[in-house]
């Protein structure tokens, strides 16, 4: 009998330890741009999913395409329809371990994350220079990349490569607060 | 006791399972469920010669030029019906994304029209889904055309047609959509007193999407009770919509010659299977 109450406790205690480690956030921001001389083309994701496993030192990334919001609403159309096709493929996915991992401190330290990002069905080995700064309670994680929209397989018709960038660079900023 | 050690170890595994989740499927559990509005369900605001429930967003403005040139079995000498043409050119607005307004002007007995269409309910997946789209639709068209006796000044009411319609789509997949089309038109003047001051019609229209740039429509209208004067026939039309960037070109083949509802829905007197076909394009450019 005692035996099953060890277990108990000691079950409730790992789920306790489990919880302080998760940091999650439900309105990460994620921003793209595609520069060319003919067209700046912006468009900005506030609902972006991400999750940081302290303990583990891993962290994932669940993007909405359909929440991407351009200024203009035909190009929000074309983003979806013909570029990213987000009927078929309505996430874009980010998993991946923090390398050399030490802590998250109140100053910003920089890590490097490495794993594999998804869109468009096309998964890709990348590493992300990525900023991580503890402040108070929550975990704030922001960086810089650029993608190359071939490598997803997203193609753009002679017509309108002009105004698309080949290389689309993206900006994220999460500020994770402690899961449950 | 031994069922007590044995609901302990099936928590204990259960709560191992949790314990080794991805942290993507944590991230699948927290995602808001949120419903998602269907959209483009046709690719351009007219299917080919009618109305589709799309509507330009908010404050874009669009600039439609739509041609129906003559019958193709007119043969070479008319160069399959190129030598003759009518056109309607329009100006239509987005008030917001629901309402869409319009003014537009045919060569077709001097008509000018102008409408509004308001999206009423939108197909939606996710929690709260609901099945298909219901838009709006009113028109009212003057003839300024002088075909009238000198004696006989036609005044303007006189020379007024309107057009209610309610549109129901739905965007079945990806790559098939269609719309149901109820029709009531009522012309103010007729030319002979056994005309109907009122017509109702039907239509029915399709997309079937060939690739992510091209589809392919075809569009029906089944009017009840039509003119005596002339000998009326339901207005069919097939066509491909091909999109690049900003604009949507659609290639048509129809028997109607006109552009606007109270036109081809009850004045269409070609007969498309006798080959009285015309062909004829829609090009719009987004501002």
């Amino acid at each position: 009998m005692k035996s099953i109450y060890v277990l108990l406790i000691s079950f409730l205690f790992a789920y306790h330890t489990h919880s302080q480690e998760q940091y999650l956030t439900k309105n990460g921001a994620i921003t793209f741009f595609s520069s060319t001389p003919i067209e700046d083309i912006k468009a900005e994701n506030n609902q972006v999913l991400s999750i940081i496993d302290v303990s583990k030192r891993k962290m994932a990334i669940s993007i909405l395409i359909k929440s991407f919001l351009f200024k203009k609403a035909l190009m929000q159309e074309h983003f979806n329809e013909n570029y990213l096709e987000s009927d078929k493929f309505p996430k874009a996915t980010f998993t991946g371990d923090i390398l050399n991992f030490d802590g998250v401190e109140t100053v910003e330290t920089k890590y490097d994350v490495k794993g594999v990002i998804t869109i468009h069905g096309v998964s890709k080995q990348i590493v992300v220079p990525s900023i991580f700064k503890r402040n108070g309670e929550t975990i704030l994680v922001k960086g810089t990349f650029n993608i190359l929209l071939e490598d997803f397989d997203v193609k753009i018709p002679r017509l309108v490569f002009k105004k698309i960038a080949e290389e689309i660079n993206i900006t994220f900023e999460f500020n994770h607060k402690p899961y449950n | 006791m031994m069922k007590k050690i044995i609901c302990t170890l099936f928590i204990c595994s259960v709560s191992f399972q949790c314990f080794a989740q991805d942290l993507l499927d944590v991230l699948e559990k927290e995602t808001p469920k949120t419903d998602q509005i269907v959209t483009a369900t046709f690719k351009g605001t007219r299917i080919l010669n009618g109305h589709s429930i799309e509507n330009r967003k908010d404050k874009e403005l669009e600039f439609l030029i739509s041609h129906r040139f003559g019958r193709v079995n007119l043969g070479f000498d008319e160069l399959f019906g190129l030598d003759q043409s009518n056109i309607r050119f329009a100006l239509e607005y987005g008030l917001n994304d629901d309402i869409t307004i319009g003014l537009g002007r045919s060569s077709y007995e001097k008509t000018y029209d102008s409408f509004m269409k308001y999206s009423l309910l939108k197909q939606k997946k996710g929690a709260n889904s609901f099945p298909f789209a219901v838009s709006l639709f009113g028109s009212v068209a003057v003839k300024t055309l002088k075909d009238f006796d000198p004696s006989d000044k036609r005044t303007f009411s006189e020379s007024l047609f309107y057009v209610g319609q309610v549109l129901i789509a739905r965007k079945v997949n990806s790559s098939f959509s269609f719309q149901l089309t109820p029709t009531y038109v009522h012309r103010n003047t007729v030319r002979i007193n056994e005309d109907p001051h009122d017509i109702f019609a039907l239509g029915l229209g399709t997309r079937i999407k060939l690739n992510k740039r091209v589809s392919f429509n075809s569009e029906y209208y089944f009017a009840m009770d039509e003119s005596k004067s002339i000998n009326a026939r339901n207005s069919l039309a097939f066509g491909v919509d091909i999109e690049t960037g900003g604009h949507v070109f659609q290639l048509i083949l129809s028997n109607a010659i006109t552009m606007i509802e109270k036109s081809f829905i009850t004045e269409t007197t070609d007969d498309f299977f006798a080959g009285d076909i015309h062909f004829g394009f829609n090009i719009s450019r987004t501002f």
